[in-house]
């Protein structure tokens, strides 16, 4: 589906990713995890397509990323970025809703309404239809975003952190959205920060460190305790939980 | 209420201050005409006779040269200066902005200026008009590129652009008070106060067919700002090509302000009070809003240019003086209660 082939990016010289090369699959949830400034967030633009890679490629279905209009673009792929505010006092449902603007001229726009529905119920917010946006707490704002990129309803998501302002229970419920998405087909890929959050609900991981790809593969082949010590520099405890590695800072 | 019932509130609250003002206004005046002679000799420019058309002479030209084109002036000029604020807060992400708070209105009348005084403007309305249109355009894009950070405007960053902009137009405005001769001179003064006083059909119909254009561009573009407000890359990730956006946003802006300066002068805090009034009505989605900005902003200047022309008896003031004293306040206002909400603007 999507396809990244030797993607490299500097900035001032500096290389900011490395020769990084990942396919991303339908159906499943690869995550990218790494300590802060290794590069995942950058890796999620060059993906998604915000971003140009100043070397290697990206294709989606076989088409270079770059080379699809933007209105293309966002009928194939959604993004949560880390950064929801908006400007005006708008209400949920119509934020939300701005979520289906990608398909407003094609066939599918006569699903809007139940679309928006479903999106709001998988997200738990439909209680705050009537609600003005800017009135709302961070992790409220941040689930409505993730209903925003549900009614979007694209065959690639992208979340950057999804669960940063959410609670225990939200975080769970995000992950299983997430989880939803992958059963129906969709290609996810999630950028998170909690191991053992990526460790329990993604299909493959990927583990990047200095702008290289350090590992990828299933949660349990990457996540070795070695691994973890030597990139993140702490040592920590691996434990299994219900079959899925949990990783515990030895403190 | 629900938003049906909002809408069509305001709709009806518009049209009877709008008729109200109209009627007012061509009434109202040194020489005074009852309403039935107005309705009656707006009936017969319509071809049908009756019985309440004025027969003096002095009251048809009276109605017709000079009051009926002022009152369509301060109609068009309204809505375009509401539009263009609409559009400004809609690129900018912030409903601070505003053509005269951040100096697009300083720009065209800078441009407009130049053209008077070095004498392009004898060559008819159309050269004001460009020349006010060319410093609004400079202005817009100078504000534009210089206070944005991250695909947002702040609010500190915003005000300090306008003030420097502002500055320097007013410097430039000053420089060409000073080399111009006294009827420059006279004309100058007149731009930076703002008036609708001495409107011409011609000139009311250039700014109509500008305002109409910057209208149903910025109509056509209503969806693309209500995506643009979840910031840009948010935007850009909705399909929005964010950058053609902008520009065409910027030109629709440079059209609506300079068009309004050339012929009328500053007219402040039109784009900040109607926009944001129409929003706490009827919410902030674009395309109801900026239609009702137009017809808001019209309704606006016709009521205070017959505030300003009858509130001294025999004296005409200038209708900037008299929105930007009541702009002035509601400015403080915004900015003092958005402050206490969120600690700042950004």
């Amino acid at each position: 589906m999507i396809s990244a082939r030797n993607v490299g990016v500097r900035l001032d010289s500096r290389a900011i990713l490395h020769d990084v090369s990942l396919e991303v699959r339908p159906g499943e949830v690869l995550a990218l995890v790494g300590p802060n400034g290794a590069g995942k967030s950058t890796l999620l633009s060059v993906l998604s397509g915000d971003r140009k890679p100043d070397s290697g490629t990206v294709t989606i279905d076989g088409r270079d990323v770059g080379g699809i209009r933007h209105a293309e673009l966002a009928q194939l792929r959604a993004v949560l970025t880390q950064e929801n505010s908006v400007s005006f006092p708008f209400r949920v449902s119509e934020v939300v809703a701005m979520g289906r603007s990608p398909w407003a001229r094609a066939i599918e726009s006569r699903d809007d309404v139940a679309v928006v529905t479903a999106a709001l119920e998988a997200t738990d917010v439909a209680h705050l239809g009537e609600r003005r946006y800017t009135t709302l707490s961070g992790g409220e704002k941040a689930r409505v975003s993730l209903a925003r990129v549900l009614a979007q309803h694209t065959p690639v998501v992208f979340l950057d952190e999804p669960t940063a302002a959410l609670d225990l229970r939200h975080q769970e419920d995000v992950m299983k959205v997430a989880r939803s998405m992958a059963a129906d087909g969709r290609a996810v890929v999630v950028v998170l920060h909690d191991l053992s959050l990526a460790g329990a609900y993604s299909d493959r991981l990927a583990l990047i460190a200095h702008g290289k790809l350090d590992a990828i593969g299933t949660p349990s082949e990457v996540l070795t305790a070695e691994r973890v010590e030597s990139v993140y520099g702490l040592p920590v405890d691996l434990h299994q939980v219900a079959g899925h590695p949990v990783v515990v800072p030895r403190r | 209420m629900n938003n049906t019932l909002r809408g069509v509130t305001l709709t009806l609250t518009l049209a009877a201050l709008l008729l109200g003002g109209i009627v007012a206004s061509a009434v109202l005046g040194q020489l005074s005409v009852s309403p039935a002679e107005v309705g009656g000799s707006l009936l017969r420019a319509l071809g049908i006779h009756n019985e309440w058309a004025p027969a003096d002479s002095i009251v048809e030209s009276t109605l017709w040269v000079v009051r009926f084109p002022r009152i369509a002036m301060a109609l068009v000029v309204g809505a375009a200066l509401a539009v263009a604020g609409a559009v400004m807060q809609a690129i900018f992400g912030n409903p601070l902005a505003e053509p005269g708070v951040v100096g697009v209105s300083s720009g065209a009348a800078f441009g407009a200026a130049i053209a008077i005084v070095a004498g392009v403007a004898a060559l008819g309305d159309g050269a004001i008009a460009l020349f006010a249109f060319v410093g609004g355009l400079l202005a817009t894009l100078l504000v534009y590129f210089v206070s944005r950070a991250n695909g947002r405007t702040e609010v500190v960053t915003l005000l300090l652009t306008g003030i420097a902009v502002n500055a320097f137009a007013g410097a430039g405005l000053a420089f060409l008070l000073f080399v111009a001769d006294s009827g420059s001179r006279e004309q100058i003064v007149f731009w930076q106060l703002g008036s609708l006083n001495g409107s011409r059909w011609s000139e009311v119909l250039i700014v109509a067919l500008v305002t109409a254009i910057g209208l149903a561009a910025a109509v056509v573009l209503a969806r693309p700002f209500d995506l643009l407000s979840l910031g840009e890359r948010n935007a850009r990730h909705l399909g929005v090509n964010v950058e053609r956006l902008r520009i065409v946003s910027i030109v629709i802006v440079a059209l609506l302000t300079g068009v309004a300066v050339a012929f009328c002068g500053i007219i402040a805090f039109v784009g900040l009070v109607v926009p944001h009034a129409m929003r706490m009505v009827i919410g902030p989605a674009h395309r109801q809003l900026i239609v009702a900005s137009a017809v808001g902003g019209g309704v606006l200047l016709v009521l205070s240019d017959l505030l300003a022309r009858s509130v001294v008896t025999g004296g005409d003031l200038p209708i900037g003086l008299l929105t930007s004293l009541v702009g002035g306040p509601f400015f403080f206002y915004l900015l003092f209660r958005q402050r206490k909400r969120s600690g700042g603007w950004a």
